[in-house]
């Protein structure tokens, strides 16, 4: 088709004509209105079963009632303070210029800067620090610069710091509002008054942030490291002993000032929890320690509900399990019938219920156990010369002693068995799990 | 006289029910009000709260009229009609001698039944109820002597030789409101939470644990047996 066009008759593809020109002989083929012959044929020539875009929605052509013209004509804004003519395209319609400001005018925005006397001067603003003409120029240019104190610490002909020239300004507002109000109480709502520029305080902050934001990615990590280092210390100062425990690492770049802060109330919370906690409490093994610092932490709070504090105890009982150990835990848990969450969690109710959960990990621990010996014995039996894989291959040996849990399978995840867990039932017999089954594509 | 030590052997516990009643409005919901809710925190066994707890703060949907309610006295409760389901923020602020420090429960609320097939009535109210209970692991002197007799909190079993300190005479025994909540007009629908069903399953399920860990025991050192059998025929 697109050959006898170019041949025959040269029209354009854009449809600026098209539906002016009837067509007849074209009606067939071409469907739509309103897109290119060209585009229509990308959807593969035929009308879709219902139409995407509404046809009239697209290429919205002006009224035709309307004649529009573009004329090049003079304008004033009132943005401007003289009378200066400049000149601009202007859509006109139907031989009418469009009335109104300039469109832009409305965007020429200023800030109010105070305006003081000499009297006023001499009255409240004078400060040793600053004469009353480098005042004025300062003034004069926060009116001409909107306040934008970079550009006026630029343009300020002495030398002073962005800082000192907002303090000045602040202050000068400050006292001047004061000074004007009829009584302090009404101005006392005025932001102004309420929170005055602190000096010593932005020039901290801004060294902070260049401190922060100049760090190398080697300063980065270092300081990463000393808060965990930072939050581990914390943690463990809950328990007992912190008269010995090392003395928190003083952060080298300055950037963790916000950090030291944050470090500050743990410390003072800390001389005051060793005055309750009993003097013995040197915990040998690890899982004492956990359980030590978690009651800690619990008395600390000197109020908590009971199952936040059973969630406490149960995290730190499964500080060493992964994951998925801990989802094995609860499916346990599901399918022995308990909730996960007791019903009525009297203190006997959660102490049972934690103690369940930790003969569970045990129990887990021990089926583990149980795999690792019996592939162990298997690969006693096949050869004594071969070195055992490690672990992971030796995976196809089912779980036998599961209540429907799932043994870990190679591919097979999380996969949760739907029949209720096999709790009386006895366990197939030891003596056929010993040999590595063969992987089954049913496995898989 | 202010008790001010703190007992570090005594841990005072309250058991608190908190959960809302919701009923139907049926012909007289309207779009916006098709449920007539009330959120609440109650001792589990409807005792009076008022001892422990000065003042409950809840905090409503935003769309609600002044969403922060401050209950100043038992019974702690706020009721509204509404549509939506929410969280609502429930903070309990103690008496002085009791904590200094408020604690936070969150409750979401819910009007619409689980089972959404049955039919809406307004006569059956959808009830749900958390059970938990407040520890005070370090009481006062005070709140301890003050709340001893109490069946509002649980004491443990106290140590050997432990002496409690005097009673002392709750002031204003006679209150014109009544903080208890056991004749509440909604207390039928109260659900009750005894701990020894879930202490009778918590064992069973032990038990049975502690079998298969046995059992697996027993396994493991049939097998290391048996491994060092092979072992030692290999070595020969």
């Amino acid at each position: 088709m697109d050959a006898k066009d170019i041949l025959g008759l040269p029209k354009t593809p854009l449809p600026l004509t098209q539906e002016k020109k009837p067509r007849p002989q074209k009606d067939s083929q071409r469907k739509p209105d309103g897109i290119s012959r060209e585009v229509y044929a990308l959807t593969g020539g035929v009308p879709p079963l219902m139409p995407s875009v509404d046809s009239s929605q697209l290429k919205k052509r002006p009224p035709t009632d309307e004649k529009i013209t573009w004329q090049w004509l003079p304008f004033t804004s009132s943005a401007r303070k003289d009378s200066l003519q400049l000149y601009h395209w202007v859509r006109v319609v139907n031989g009418v210029p469009p009335t109104g400001d300039y469109s832009f005018a409305k965007y020429n925005k200023s800030v109010d800067v105070v305006k003081y006397t000499d009297e006023e001067y001499e009255k409240f603003l004078t400060d040793p620090m600053w004469t009353k003409e480098e005042t004025d120029q300062l003034f004069d240019l926060c009116e001409r610069y909107d306040l934008r104190f970079i550009v006026i610490a630029d343009r300020f002909p002495s030398s002073r710091t962005v800082e000192d020239l907002k303090d000045r300004y602040y202050s000068v507002s400050r006292a001047l509002l004061v000074a004007r109000a009829p009584s302090p109480g009404d101005v006392s709502g005025n932001l102004l008054v309420k929170e005055p520029y602190n000096v010593s305080q932005e020039r901290e902050r801004k060294r902070a942030l260049s401190m922060v934001l100049s760090q190398t990615k080697q300063q980065e990590r270092k300081d990463a490291e000393v808060l965990a280092e930072a939050k581990k210390i914390t943690e463990s100062r809950m328990v007992a002993r912190s008269a010995e425990e090392p003395e928190l690492p003083v952060a080298s770049n300055s950037g963790l000032e916000n950090v030291e802060k944050a470090i500050m109330p743990a410390d003072t919370i800390s001389p005051s929890s060793n005055a309750h906690l009993p003097s013995a409490t040197v915990v040998p093994s690890t899982l004492m320690a956990d359980n030590a610092s978690t009651l800690a932490s619990l008395r600390l709070l000197r109020v908590y509900l009971r199952t936040y504090a059973l969630d406490q105890m149960i995290q730190a009982a499964s500080s060493s399990a992964g994951l998925r150990t801990i989802k094995r835990v609860e499916q346990t848990l599901q399918d022995l019938g308990i909730n996960l969450k007791p019903r009525v969690p009297t203190k006997a109710v959660c102490a049972e219920h934690l103690e369940l959960r930790k003969e569970i990990l045990t129990l887990l621990n021990l089926q583990k156990q149980l795999q690792y010996k019996e592939a162990e014995g298997s690969s006693f039996r096949d050869s004594t010369y071969e070195t055992p894989g490690t672990p992971k291959d030796r995976m196809f040996i089912p779980d036998s002693m599961s209540f429907g849990v799932s043994g870990e399978r190679v591919g097979k995840r999380d996969q949760k068995r739907k029949a209720p867990g096999r709790l009386t039932e006895a366990p197939s017999s030891p003596a056929q799990s010993k040999r590595p089954r063969k992987l089954k594509a049913s496995d898989l | 006289m202010i008790l001010n030590k703190m007992l570090k052997d005594v841990e005072i516990s309250v058991p608190i029910v908190y959960g809302n009643v919701s009923f139907w409005l049926g012909k007289k919901a309207s779009e916006y009000q098709s449920h007539k809710w009330t959120v609440y925190v109650r001792g589990a066994t409807n005792e009076d709260l008022g001892v422990v707890v000065k003042r409950a703060v809840f905090q409503l949907h935003s769309s609600f009229n002044n969403p922060t309610r401050v209950v100043e006295a038992p019974p702690f409760e706020v009721s509204e009609a509404g549509w939506g389901e929410f969280e609502i923020a429930i903070t309990l602020f103690f008496h002085s001698d009791v904590s200094d420090k408020p604690l936070n429960l969150f409750h979401h609320l819910k009007l619409y039944p689980e089972d959404e097939s049955g039919p809406m009535s307004t006569k059956k109210p959808v009830v749900v109820e958390v059970y938990d209970e407040i520890s005070f692991p370090e009481p006062s002197e005070g709140f301890v002597a003050r709340v001893q007799n109490n069946p509002v909190v649980t004491f443990p079993r106290l140590p050997v030789g432990f002496t409690l300190p005097p009673l002392v005479p709750v002031e204003d025994a006679s209150r014109k409101r009544r903080g208890d909540t056991k004749d509440h007009p909604l207390s039928q629908w109260f659900l009750n939470f005894s701990e020894a069903d879930e202490l009778l399953q918590l064992a069973a399920a032990r038990q049975q644990v502690q079998a298969h860990i046995a059992k697996l025991r027993r396994q493991i050192s049939v097998i290391e047996g048996q491994h060092q059998q092979s072992k030692s025929i290999s070595d020969q």
